[in-house]
C-alpha cells in the first residue's frame, strides 16, 4: 500500500513584488505555478510538493518556503 | 549556483541562439539590427492582445539566453539582488530612461531622415563607450536607415551587457527584474487584469 503523505511544505509567491518573469514556472517539476495574466505567480496548493526549486531560481527571490498549516 | 534545467523541455528553450543570432549578424551586418524591433513589438502584441506575458514566460531569446547560460550551465553565482534593485520605484524608473533613451534613437533618426543629421557608423556600448563599426556597413540604403540599426545595436548591445552581469552575479533571469518591456508589459497586464498594482 502506497503511503501518501501530505508534502510538509508549500512554494508561497508574494504577489505584490512578483514580476511575473515565468522562470518559477519553467522549473517545477509538477506544473504547479502559473502566471496569472502576466501580473503575477499562482502555486497550485494541490499540486505543489515544496521542493523549493521555483524559491531558488526565483530572480527577486520573493517565493517563500513555509510549513503547510 | 547549482545548474537548474526546465522540468520539460520545449522548443522555445532554443531561442537563446536567436540572440546570438542577432548579435553576431549584427556585428557582420549592421541592418540586421533592425530585427531588434521583435523585441519591442512582441512583448506588446502579448500584453495588448492577448493579456499575458506570453513572450516573457515563454518566446524572450534573452530569457532564454540567461536561463540557458545563468541556469543550465550554472555561470550565475546565485546572489540575491539588492531590495532597491528590486522595488518599483527603480523598475519604473530604469524603464521611463530606457524608453527616454529609445525615444531619442527615434528622434536623431528623424532628424538624419530630414537633413539635420549624418550618419556615424559606430557602435556606442553603455552609452559612453564609441566604437568604430564601419565594417558593418558598405552603404546601399538610405542613411537613416542605416542610423537606426547602428543606434538599435548599440541599445540592444547596452542592455544585453547589463543583462550578462547580473546574470553572472545575481540569479539567471536577474535582468527580468529590472527588464523595462517587462516592467511595461506587466503595467499593461495588470491594467487589462484590472486588479491593483499597488496594495
Amino acid at each position: 500500500m502506497v503511503n501518501k503523505t501530505r508534502p510538509k511544505r508549500i512554494a508561497v509567491p508574494d504577489k505584490f513584488s512578483c514580476v511575473a518573469c515565468g522562470s518559477c514556472a519553467d522549473v517545477c517539476p509538477r506544473g504547479a505555478i502559473t502566471v496569472w495574466r502576466g501580473s503575477y505567480a499562482v502555486v497550485d496548493a494541490e499540486k505543489c510538493v515544496g521542493c523549493g526549486m521555483c524559491s531558488r531560481i526565483c530572480p527577486a527571490d520573493i517565493i517563500r518556503m513555509e510549513v503547510r498549516a | 549556483m547549482k545548474r537548474v534545467v526546465p522540468s520539460r523541455p520545449h522548443w522555445y528553450h532554443h531561442l537563446w541562439l536567436y540572440s546570438l543570432f542577432f548579435f553576431i549578424a549584427g556585428y557582420f551586418h549592421i541592418l540586421f539590427a533592425w530585427l531588434g524591433l521583435i523585441s519591442f513589438l512582441l512583448p506588446l502584441v502579448f500584453a495588448v492582445g492577448f493579456g499575458t506575458k506570453g513572450f516573457c514566460n515563454h518566446y524572450c531569446d534573452r530569457g532564454q539566453f540567461l536561463r540557458m547560460f545563468g541556469g543550465q550551465l550554472g555561470l550565475s553565482r546565485g546572489h540575491d539582488m539588492p531590495g532597491w534593485m528590486k522595488g518599483k520605484p527603480f523598475r519604473y524608473a530604469f524603464m521611463v530612461f530606457f524608453f527616454a533613451m529609445f525615444g531619442n534613437i527615434v528622434y536623431t533618426t528623424w532628424l538624419i531622415a530630414h537633413g539635420a543629421g549624418s550618419l556615424q557608423e559606430m557602435v556606442t556600448v553603455l552609452w559612453s563607450i564609441d566604437v568604430l563599426w564601419h565594417w558593418a556597413y558598405a552603404g546601399g540604403t538610405e542613411p537613416w536607415v542605416a542610423a537606426f540599426a547602428f543606434k538599435l545595436y548599440s541599445f540592444m548591445l547596452t542592455s544585453e551587457i547589463i543583462a550578462l552581469a547580473l546574470m553572472l552575479w545575481y540569479r539567471p533571469r536577474a535582468w527580468c527584474v529590472c527588464c523595462p518591456m517587462g516592467t511595461l508589459t506587466q503595467l499593461i497586464c495588470q491594467t487589462k487584469s484590472g486588479q491593483e498594482s499597488d496594495a
